[in-house]
């Protein structure tokens, strides 16, 4: 580790020369790629670049056949489980939203804290003030303080997925994963959620994966454009969308 | 002599005796002598009696010497004549065979002692070693091979002389070898022929007779014994091997076939029915309903019985699947817990049906003529209702194989299995898949049951008795593929035993379920997973 | 325990399913001891004897509730459990025969005399004394789950992976408990018991009280079965049922909160094996047999599954109809309704009783025009009122 990239002690996240493969099939091929603390990346490319993929190696989901991946600059992510990543600060929105549709948005939020975990903790658990206080400020950020004792499973779509961005902020971690986070949504929606991510944009580093170019665009950030797996581009989005390369893989102009 | 007689006979009987005396001298000669020595109630003159008439090669001799054996040989010691009392009941005249009316008054069983009672039982082994029949020759050899009496040696040398059918002159060498082992002035050099000839046997028996070789053998022959006592050993290892081998394979196409059906709808529809077993059972039933049909109409079409009953079984539990997946599997569809409780109190149903239709017990389902019997291989024995089973078994997969490779259907299953969204829209119609997968599923259950019916008591209860076994075969090779099913069935069928010796049959089971157990914390999908993404969702 | 925890699981569903145990363990037992035999209200014997055992199965699916209808476990093996608990109270049982039995050796059991066993083997050490028989009852069971669940929550075994080789766990128990060398009485199991703690387990005022006993474990099971609902933890339960990956990435050990409640089941199910055992008088090994630990799920799915009341409900009536049925001329259709209750419920019944009537109830609430607001204010204070 004496050798290692200067980069990679003060990068967030730090993944380099990753190989996935499943029976044969590259998912993720020599996949190198940096995020600072504090950034906001945007990731686009084509279905089955590996974006989806490239967050289950984060997330401990599935373990690279080769290849690193760093946090914080020191902590080997190959070697934990879900539970311990989870843990250690890095949150994940995902692709289709899942919260817990048999309980209530307020239990949502409650069981996302990050309180204690353990099965003890759990089990002689009893509310405090702080926490019902906290949950109560990530209720009126994500608009669902009317719905707090609906059932999740008969929010709307967009709700559940503002439900699921809620669920990172009670969990508070250093890091956001958020997988296609406008998916389905409105555009009056879609444009609160750019505000919302920017808001949290101001004290957690996120990665951020869309489809919606226009979404990517309001974010205004530093784009990183995936295809079979490895970068193809990265930059501004003005950059990375006048790419010839970009253009012909995925925005296809 | 002839006063004695009229003294002591009926005039009835007398003509016979006369008859009987009159023959005597004309064929009097060392047998008649040799019979009255039985007359003279001396262990030593009995003995040499019976060597004398064992080798005199008459018809008369194994009659008298089996008569001495259980107690039925009497002699008069005045007269010197010795009679046979019949198994029938009959008395006849030792010497001659001439009918005799009844025993004379102070007439007395010949007497045996432990000594003679050896020399008759090798005596008699060497008389049948003189048998017409080839196959009461190979017994007699191979009796003397086990008891190895140095009196019969004169025999058995005769014999391996005459000797032209090849197995029995073997068995014959084989028999002069035994003896020659344990005789005691046998040359060292033919002791090493006898020990090679010994070795060249190689089973359990020729295992026993050099291990029996006592140790006060020359050194040369005592090498040589122990150096063929091990090549045996090792031999006879390697044939239970094999004979374990045999066993787990046949083991292994019955888990096949029973698992198969099952690996289909679980690996294409992720439904676990537990009324697989059931359709297995609707299969052997089948077959006794094929049976009693022919039976009673076609007596002579039964050695086709099985041949009818593979298509009906298909189509019956082919059938009852489709009606099981469109009643109830379909509405439970991505709840395989509640399928997995619906199945099972559908196999409850059936269970129940068909102990109400044919009652509780036993069904007899006959083997056809084809299926009956056994051949010997080397050492084992290899029976061709199971070998039967097993080229059965081999087909159905490749069959099934080939199905999924070459046909619509097959394409679509595949497709299913590895993505269901996907495949339903490109435009597959799952719902269509599902109820022919299942169908098929069912269906080679039924076949399954109609090869099961061969070896297996046709009960309502015969499900049952594979469900959880052919489990653990899915479950062991893997979902969604069937080569993982063929590989998970041979190694759990060859495992149970191979186990089975050293565990015990209960055990050997227990031990087996505790290793998949484990197993499957280390590979919780089975040996041929399925990999990625889609798996997962 | 901290009292907050037992305040917050008593609601008035529990409340009333307490008390109504508890009225039904005091009133039968007096019941058969004070009235005159042949009065209307005496309670026979026999029957105090057979409500013991629904009883007992009522603990039982309570402790696959727990793990099937909050955590989504699906034991197609606890029928092992029950039968573990069953054999270690039974063990206690025939070392209290002693000398009376039909050998009259007083240290071995009559089965090890006939087997010309010479010695005790040590795994029977200890069970002539009660409080070592029933920390057994507990250890047993548990120690066997927690292994097991160790094994398979650590792999991430589940779904009907998980069903099968707990059915394969109990199948292997049965082989081996049906060997005449495992040491256990083969399969004619323990039997012929004569008393538990110096009281003649065939008396009826030994019945009355097992029955009472049984009645308090059930109360103090479903207690704790509640406790863990209405805490946090049975939340996180809930959420491993319902998106088990989602908890993982929220942070939480799912195969602790797993092993946990496995662990938990197993003794609550060993307990129920151990009061069934004096009550009926025999165990064998037939009670380890797969179809048994699958029926004690239907009485959960009939009753209604994550719903405690539900599930000791649903062992009750699926037994007192298998009485019924069993010992009057429909005798030979009882199999045929077992198994259409099986289809019938997971087709078209799902909730089960309890939780389709909760439903309805909660439907016929909120369709008054003001029930919106009315369940916003009740939320707050009891989330849990719909579980």
């Amino acid at each position: 580790m004496n050798v290692m990239d200067t980069r990679a002690t003060s990068a967030m996240l730090y993944l380099d020369g990753v190989h996935v493969s499943f029976d044969g099939f590259h998912a993720i091929n020599n996949l190198s790629l940096a995020l600072e603390p504090g950034e906001m990346r945007a990731i686009i490319g084509p279905n089955g670049a590996g974006k989806t993929t490239m967050m289950d190696i984060i997330t401990g989901k599935t373990k690279p056949d080769e290849g690193t991946v760093l946090f914080d600059g020191t902590v080997d992510l190959t070697r934990l489980d879900e539970t311990r990543i989870a843990e250690l600060g890095i949150g994940r929105k995902f692709q289709k939203p899942t919260v817990f549709e048999s309980q209530t948005v307020q239990d949502n939020l409650l069981l996302a804290l990050n309180v204690d975990h353990s099965v003890r903790g759990t089990l002689f658990w009893r509310g405090s003030k702080a926490e019902s206080e906290r949950i109560d400020k990530v209720l009126e950020t994500i608009r669902l303080t009317d719905a707090r004792n609906r059932l999740a499973g008969s929010l709307s779509h967009g709700q559940k997925q503002w439900l699921e961005i809620g669920m990172l902020l009670a969990q508070d971690p250093k890091v956001l994963l958020v997988d296609e986070p406008v998916a389905g949504m409105t555009d009056v929606e879609t444009h609160l959620t750019a505000e919302l991510l920017k808001e949290i944009n101001r004290n957690h580093t996120i990665m951020v994966v869309e489809h919606d170019m226009t979404f990517v665009r309001e974010l205004g950030v530093k784009v990183t454009c995936l295809h079979e797996g490895s970068v193809l581009a990265e930059g501004s989005i003005d950059q990375v969308s006048s790419n010839e390369r970009v253009v012909e893989v995925y925005l296809g102009r | 002599m002839f006063a004695n007689c009229i003294d002591r006979f009926r005039a009835l009987f007398l003509s016979i005796l006369l008859l009987s005396c009159l023959t005597v001298p004309a064929l009097a000669g060392p047998f008649e002598d040799s019979v009255a020595k039985f007359a003279n109630d001396e262990f030593s003159d009995t003995e040499a009696a019976i060597g004398e008439v064992a080798a005199s090669g008459n018809a008369l001799a194994s009659p008298i010497i089996s008569a001495l054996q259980d107690g039925r040989l009497s002699a008069d010691p005045d007269s010197k004549k010795v009679f046979i009392t019949r198994t029938d009941g009959k008395i006849v005249d030792a010497a001659t065979g001439a009918a005799v009316d009844k025993l004379p008054d102070n007439a007395a069983a010949v007497r045996l002692n432990n000594r003679l009672r050896r020399t008759v039982e090798a005596a008699l082994g060497g008389l049948t070693l003189l048998s017409p029949d080839p196959a009461k020759r190979l017994a007699a050899a191979q009796s003397v091979f086990k008891s190895h009496e140095e009196n019969v040696l004169p025999t058995v040398e005769s014999a391996l002389a005459k000797e032209s059918v090849k197995s029995v002159k073997q068995a014959f060498a084989e028999a002069r070898a035994a003896i020659i082992l344990f005789k005691s002035d046998a040359s060292d050099s033919d002791k090493l022929d006898a020990v090679a000839v010994v070795k060249a046997r190689g089973d359990q028996e020729a295992l026993a007779l050099l291990t029996a070789l006592g140790a006060d053998q020359p050194p040369l022959v005592a090498n040589a014994a122990a150096s063929a006592v091990s090549s045996i050993q090792s031999n006879l290892a390697m044939w239970s091997m094999v004979q374990n081998a045999w066993y787990g394979v046949s083991l292994g196409s019955v888990l096949l076939l029973a698992a198969i059906g099952l690996a289909i709808t679980f690996g294409v529809m992720g439904v676990i029915n537990m009324a697989h077993g059931e359709m297995v059972m609707l299969g052997a039933y089948t077959t006794f309903v094929v049976q009693e049909v022919i039976r009673s109409r076609y007596p002579a079409l039964f050695d086709y019985s099985l041949l009818i009953a593979v298509p009906l079984a298909f189509l019956v539990a082919g059938l009852i699947g489709v009606l099981i997946e469109r009643t109830i599997i379909r509405f439970l569809y991505g709840r395989p817990l509640e399928t997995l409780l619906a199945t099972w109190g559908l196999s409850l149903v059936l269970q129940q049906a068909v102990r109400t239709a044919f009652g509780p017990t036993n069904r007899e389902v006959g083997n056809p003529s084809w299926m009956s019997g056994a051949f010997e291989l080397g050492q084992i024995t290899i029976t061709y209702n199971r070998l039967w089973i097993l080229c059965f078994t081999l087909a159905v997969f490749a069959i099934l194989l080939a199905m999924l490779r070459y046909t619509a259907l097959g394409l679509e299953m595949r497709a299913v299995t590895q993505n269901r969204r996907m495949a339903a829209s490109m435009g597959i119609a799952t719902s269509r898949v599902d109820a022919l997968t299942f169908g098929l599923g069912s269906g080679i259950a039924g076949i399954a049951g109609v090869a099961l019916s061969q070896i297996d008591n046709v009960s309502p209860n015969l499900g049952q008795s594979y469900i959880i076994d052919s489990f653990m075969v899915v479950v062991f090779g893997g979902v969604g593929n069937l080569w993982g099913t063929l590989v998970g069935a041979f190694t759990l069928g060859i495992a149970n035993k191979f186990l089975e010796p050293v565990a015990g049959a209960v055990l050997g089971k227990i031990a087996i379920l505790v290793l998949i157990i484990l197993f499957i914390q280390k590979r919780p999908r089975g040996l041929f997973a399925l990999k990625g993404r889609a798996v997962e969702a | 325990m901290t009292p907050h925890i037992l305040t917050r699981s008593l609601d008035r569903a529990a409340t009333a399913f307490v008390l109504i145990v508890a009225a039904i363990g005091v009133l039968i037992p007096l019941s058969n001891l004070l009235l005159p035999q042949g009065s209307m209200f005496q309670v026979p014997t026999y029957l105090v004897a057979l409500w013991g055992k629904y009883v007992c199965y009522a603990i039982l699916a309570l402790s696959i509730d727990l793990i099937w209808g909050y955590c989504g476990i699906l034991s197609l093996g606890h029928g092992a459990f029950f039968a573990l608990g069953g054999y270690a109270m039974g063990m206690y049982l025939m070392r209290q025969i002693g000398s009376r039995g039909v050998y009259g050796n007083p240290i071995l059991p009559d089965f090890m005399v006939f087997l010309n066993w010479s010695k005790l083997p040590w795994y029977w050490y200890g069970f002539d004394k009660f409080w070592f028989a029933a920390l057994m009852v507990l250890l047993v069971p548990g120690l066997l789950a927690f292994c097991f669940g160790w094994l398979a929550f650590r792999s991430r075994v589940t779904g009907v992976y998980l069903s099968i080789i707990t059915q394969a766990m109990t199948y292997a128990l049965l082989l081996a408990f049906f060997r005449n060398d495992f040491g256990f009485g083969g399969n004619n199991g323990l039997t012929d018991f004569k008393d538990i703690l110096g009281f003649n387990v065939q008396a009826e005022g030994t019945r009355a009280a097992l029955f009472l006993l049984s009645c308090l474990a059930l109360i103090i099971a479903f207690l704790i079965s509640r406790a863990i609902v209405a805490s946090k933890l049975g939340k996180v339960l809930i959420a491993v049922r319902d998106a088990e990956s989602r908890t993982r990435f929220l942070g939480y050990r799912v195969e602790s909160y797993k092993l946990f409640v496995f662990t938990l089941s197993a003794c609550m199910a060993g307990v129920a094996g151990a009061l069934y055992v004096p009550q009926v008088g025999i165990i064998n090994p037939s009670e380890f047999a797969p179809a048994n630990s699958i029926e004690a799920v239907i009485w959960v799915a009939v009753g209604g599954r994550g719903t405690l009341v539900g599930a000791a409900l649903g062992a009750v009536v699926v037994n007192y109809a298998k009485t019924f049925f069993t010992s009057g001329p429909l005798a030979p259709y009882w199999l045929f309704m077992l198994g259409a209750l099986f289809i019938l419920v997971t087709l078209l019944l799902p909730k089960g009783i309890v939780g389709t009537f909760n439903s309805w109830w909660e439907k016929a609430r909120h369709s008054s025009p003001d029930a919106d607001s009315a369940a916003r204010e009740d939320g707050i204070g009891a989330p849990n009122a719909a579980e």
